[in-house]
Formats: C-alpha cells, sequence, structure tokens
C-alpha cells in the first residue's frame, strides 16, 4: 500500500451540485478498487495562474488516499477521458511529505474549528451509496 | 612650468586617500540553505506564496547561488515549482509575477 495525493481542477462552469457528483464519482472510484481515504480538501473557485482551455479559473479538490499502486494509472485515464476536468496530477508521498500533510491537516481543522462554531461543522449526510 | 605644477598638484588632489579603509562590501555575509537551517524536509507544491521566494520576476526559478539553498533540496524546489506550474498555481511565463 501506497501514499497518494490527487489535486485536479474542474471547469468553472459546471454547478456546485454537479461538481460534487463528480468528485464523489472519484472517491468512490478509489474505494471500489480497494482504496482509503483518508482526507479530501476542497479549495473552492480559484483564479489561474494562466488560461487552461480558454478558462481563467477551476474548482480544485485535493484527495489523499491510500492504495495499491496499480489505481493510479486507472484514474489517471479517466481523468483525461473526463472533460470535465481541466487538471489534474497525482504524487507519491514519502515519509516526509505524509508527516507534512499531517501537519497541514491539523492546521487547517483548528483553523476551521473555531469559526465553523457558528457556521455549523460541515456534516455532509455520508449516503451509504451501494459501492 | 606652472602649468606643469598645477597639472601635477592637481592630480595629487584627485588622488583620493583614507585614513582608515572603508567597509564597503568587504564582509559579506555568509548564504545558508534555509532548509537546512529550519530542518524543513518536504516541500510543498501547494503553497504558492512560500515558492515566490525562489522564483523571480519573470517567474523563473532562481539558482542556487542567489538563494543559497544546498543543492538536496534544490532539487526539491524546482520539482515543487514544476509541479505548482503544473496547477496552475504559478505561471510558467509572466511579467511582475510577484507584484500581482
Amino acid at each position: 500500500m501506497q501514499h497518494y495525493e490527487t489535486v485536479f481542477i474542474l471547469n468553472p462552469v459546471l454547478s456546485e451540485s454537479q461538481i460534487e457528483e463528480t468528485v464523489k464519482k472519484y472517491q468512490k472510484y478509489i474505494t471500489s478498487a480497494k482504496g482509503e481515504i483518508i482526507d479530501t480538501e476542497n479549495w473552492g473557485l480559484k483564479k489561474l495562474a494562466y488560461p487552461i482551455n480558454k478558462k481563467k479559473s477551476g474548482f480544485y479538490q485535493l484527495i489523499e488516499f491510500s492504495s495499491e499502486g496499480d489505481i493510479v494509472s486507472d484514474l489517471e485515464l479517466q481523468f483525461r477521458r473526463d472533460e470535465k476536468v481541466l487538471r489534474y496530477l497525482t504524487v507519491k508521498l514519502d515519509k516526509y511529505a505524509l508527516a507534512w500533510s499531517q501537519k497541514r491537516r491539523e492546521k487547517l481543522k483548528s483553523k476551521t474549528e473555531k469559526p465553523s462554531e457558528e457556521k455549523e461543522p460541515e456534516s455532509q449526510p455520508s449516503e451509504p451509496v451501494n459501492a | 612650468m606652472s602649468k606643469i605644477e598645477e597639472q601635477s598638484s592637481g592630480g595629487n588632489q584627485g588622488e583620493i586617500r583614507y585614513l582608515t579603509p572603508l567597509n564597503i562590501a568587504t564582509v559579506s555575509k555568509k548564504k545558508y540553505c534555509r532548509f537546512k537551517r529550519s530542518g524543513i524536509k518536504y516541500i510543498d507544491y501547494k503553497d504558492p506564496d512560500f515558492l515566490m521566494s525562489f522564483i523571480n520576476d519573470q517567474g523563473k526559478i532562481l539558482p542556487r547561488r542567489i538563494t543559497g539553498t544546498s543543492l538536496k533540496y534544490q532539487r526539491k524546489v524546482s520539482v515543487a515549482v514544476k509541479r505548482a506550474r503544473h496547477l496552475a498555481l504559478l505561471p510558467y511565463i509572466g511579467d511582475l509575477v510577484k507584484e500581482e
């Protein structure tokens, strides 16, 4: 089992429900291939440093997972076929990267916990989708 | 005769002599590798603001002789910058990248 981290940029013209759907689709794919999702991060709509496919912004999504190595190529094949995905990057995490990502997660947690007391913590109803 | 004397005296005046040597650029600050010094082991490509300190205004990666980074971490910096460029977090080319 290896740890991986994938970041992909989705088309900015998509609606929020469509974005959630596509993100869930990839998460489902990873779990169905016996991978384990460790963390997901939604960076939201961000301005791109340079235009890609004539788009100047995009939705960034990060998924950290651990799985066997052979699913990465399948995942990337799906990204390539999906026209909603502008860019993707999958990297293997070494031990230093793992420590860093854990630290980053804790930092983000402590940051979001304080203001989210008013907002309500994001309680996404985790529907048992038949995977 | 007088002219020659003037010239020679003028020449002497033009020569600037200091009693104490000036300390301009004689002592250069020693550069150091900030990753080694602060114990950073992993350089994150997801943090473009941090990587900004390793690129110039045009978006080019700065050489080691300017940043002082050790070879081990310079390699990691360059990989991180290239990954950030691929994800459009940093530009491949640009003008005044840092001022934006």
